[in-house]
């Protein structure tokens, strides 16, 4: 996809590789609009590497039709900024909580997916996190639920 | 191997722990030769970063030998001595591009404690708590490098192995505070905390052509070694009023530029003392900010301020009218190691850096406990204890 015609059908924010995959989930889309905020990352690398000829980077296409995505180029040459967010409802109140403790609120995968996105397209892998030695105490079990789910949490 | 691991507050045991393994392709393994106290360490056995697991391995300032290499990786191979940089960087993110390898947005893996405290993720660290990555530390025979392309740098032979180890942190940590802080030839320079970073930024300061720099402790020993080995002047600040006496030695201007390299635990003389220390007991505060309040009032109008010292959450009674007032520039950062290490080896090569006298003791990885001791409770003139792994 060629820079500049990115750029200029971005102007509603979705580059238009994208915006073909996600007509066919548009209905779903509007049903599903408390999914909420777009979570974003910026990526940087041009548009067209982001999303070449349209595909998606593999951690987010993963996901397939649970997401949508938008895809804009970001502003003073910084690359790209990616969004997704999920199409199935999201918990609130206390079942978020809960959803989010067990791992199982939709947004955590779509977090991970998309921090996982940035750091394979901008230095080719996903990094992976240390192998702790295997003795669980009680703080650490807290600290160990936490660092598990820290790559679907945040501000994102 | 055995590594010295974290089990709880002042609490530290050296154990039996599996070998690292490459897990990706940018990894190299480090055979660790020599690997030292950091005052960062201090915040976490204190307990004052949060996210520690018992069994952590610790450890970040170090230099060795690499053993292994992932399938990826371009500028090292095994048997390569190297420094490697405390900080974990990509090489590749906008941040890193930009000489800002301590915001590297793809080296912490665990993001989301760092997010919710300070509003975004600054980069891993070596064996600095699962806030910052959760990565094993070098207090070990063993560590994995990530992203080691980036981050190691060969020594080169004229450097000796003792010099070089703190070109992975306290010397580009001091360099970056002179640095970033805006150091220019003729400046006076007033540094807090005469440890291993307070020197290195002070010596940072006179090669970047400081008129004065003004280094500030209360450890007769820290004093006379900055003195001898930096080329600096001291004041200690147990004896005067540091602000009073800064003022005097300065024409009434105060410091150009004031690095403050002291951190959370901060002592203090005075009211103040008692005030944080036991707000910072009930929870109420976070960090002891006292070397920074002094750099503040200290700091010229218009000056700039620089926190080199570890803060990680909130504190109190911060006089950021003087900082509006007084039209000053406050920064801070963990260190950009990969942006000036090259530069600093260089400088060592040359014999115009030398850092070896901060290693005043040296021992086994077994005897690592004990270094700690010495080195948090300052006994015995300690300024950097040096464990040998392989000794
Ligand atoms: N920004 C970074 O990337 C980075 C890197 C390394 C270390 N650090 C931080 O830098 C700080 C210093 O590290 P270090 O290894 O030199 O530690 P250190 O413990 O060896 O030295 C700290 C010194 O500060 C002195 N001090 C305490 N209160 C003081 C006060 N009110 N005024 C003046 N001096 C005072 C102490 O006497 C001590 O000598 C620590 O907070 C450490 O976490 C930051
Ligand atoms: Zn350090
Ligand atoms: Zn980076």
């Amino acid at each position: 996809m060629n820079r500049a015609v990115l750029g200029a059908v971005t102007v509603g924010g979705i580059g238009v590789g994208v915006t073909r995959w996600l007509t066919s989930r548009r209905t779903k889309a509007r049903a599903v609009r408390e999914a909420g905020r777009w979570m974003m990352v910026t990526i940087n690398r041009d548009p067209d590497e982001v999303v070449p000829d349209g595909r998606l980077p593999e951690p987010l296409a993963r996901l397939g039709d649970t997401i949508e995505v938008q895809v804009r180029e970001a502003p003073g040459g910084r690359g790209t900024e990616l969004g997704a967010r999920p199409l199935r409802p999201v918990p609130a109140g206390v079942g978020e909580v809960l959803a989010r403790l067990e791992g199982e609120d939709p947004r955590q995968a779509v977090r991970r997916a998309l921090r996982q996105a940035k750091c394979l397209i901008e230095t080719g892998e996903v990094l992976r996190p240390d192998e702790q030695p295997d003795r669980p105490t009680p703080t650490g079990r807290i600290v160990d639920l936490a660092a598990q789910r820290a790559g679907g949490e945040g501000r994102l | 191997m055995k590594a010295l691991c974290w089990q709880g507050v002042n609490e530290l045991t050296v154990e039996r722990v599996p070998d690292p393994r490459i897990l990706n392709a940018q990894d190299a393994i480090v055979k660790v030769l020599l690997t030292t106290t950091c005052g960062s360490d201090l915040h976490l056995l204190g307990g004052y970063i949060p996210s520690m697991r018992a069994g952590d391995v610790i450890g970040h300032e170090f230099l060795g030998q690499i053993v292994e290499v992932g399938s990826e990786v371009r500028r090292h191979k095994v048997d390569d001595r190297v420094v490697v940089c405390s900080i974990i960087g990509c090489g590749r993110c906008w941040h890193c591009e930009h000489d800002m390898w301590s915001l590297c947005e793809n080296s912490n893996v665990k993001p989301a404690l760092t997010e919710m405290m300070w509003g975004s993720d600054p980069a891993g660290i070596f064996g600095y708590s699962h806030a910052l990555g959760g990565y094993r530390g070098s207090h070990a025979e063993y560590v994995r490098v990530p992203f080691v392309d980036y981050g190691a740098f060969s020594v080169p032979d004229g450097v000796d192995d003792m010099n070089a180890l703190f070109a992975s942190d306290a010397a580009p940590t001091g360099w970056m505070g002179a640095d970033l802080g805006g150091v220019r030839p003729g400046d006076v320079v007033a540094v807090w905390g005469c440890g291993g970073v307070g020197q290195m930024a002070a010596r940072a300061a006179i090669l970047l052509g400081a008129d004065r720099v003004i280094a500030i402790d209360k450890y007769p020993e820290r004093l006379a070694m900055t003195e001898r080995h930096i080329g600096a002047e001291t004041i200690d600040y147990t004896r005067t009023d540091v602000i009073a006496e800064l003022k005097e030695r300065t024409g009434g201007r105060g410091p150009d530029v004031c690095i403050e390299a002291v951190g959370l635990e901060a002592d203090a003389t005075g009211p103040q003392r008692v005030y944080d220390k036991a707000k910072q007991r009930l929870g109420l505060e976070l960090d002891r900010p006292f070397a920074v309040r002094e750099a503040v009032y200290a700091c010229r109008k218009g000056g700039s301020v620089f926190v080199l010292g570890v803060f990680a959450g909130l504190v109190d009674k911060f006089p950021l009218g003087a900082i509006m007032n007084k039209g000053l520039t406050l920064r801070g950062a963990q260190q950009h190691g990969q942006r000036y290490i090259p530069r600093l080896l260089d400088l060592m090569d040359k014999g115009e850096l030398r850092t070896a006298h901060l290693a005043t003791h040296t021992m086994t990885l077994d005897e690592a406990p004990r270094g700690y001791d010495l080195f948090k409770n300052k006994k015995d003139g300690c300024v950097r204890a040096v464990f040998r792994p392989w000794a």
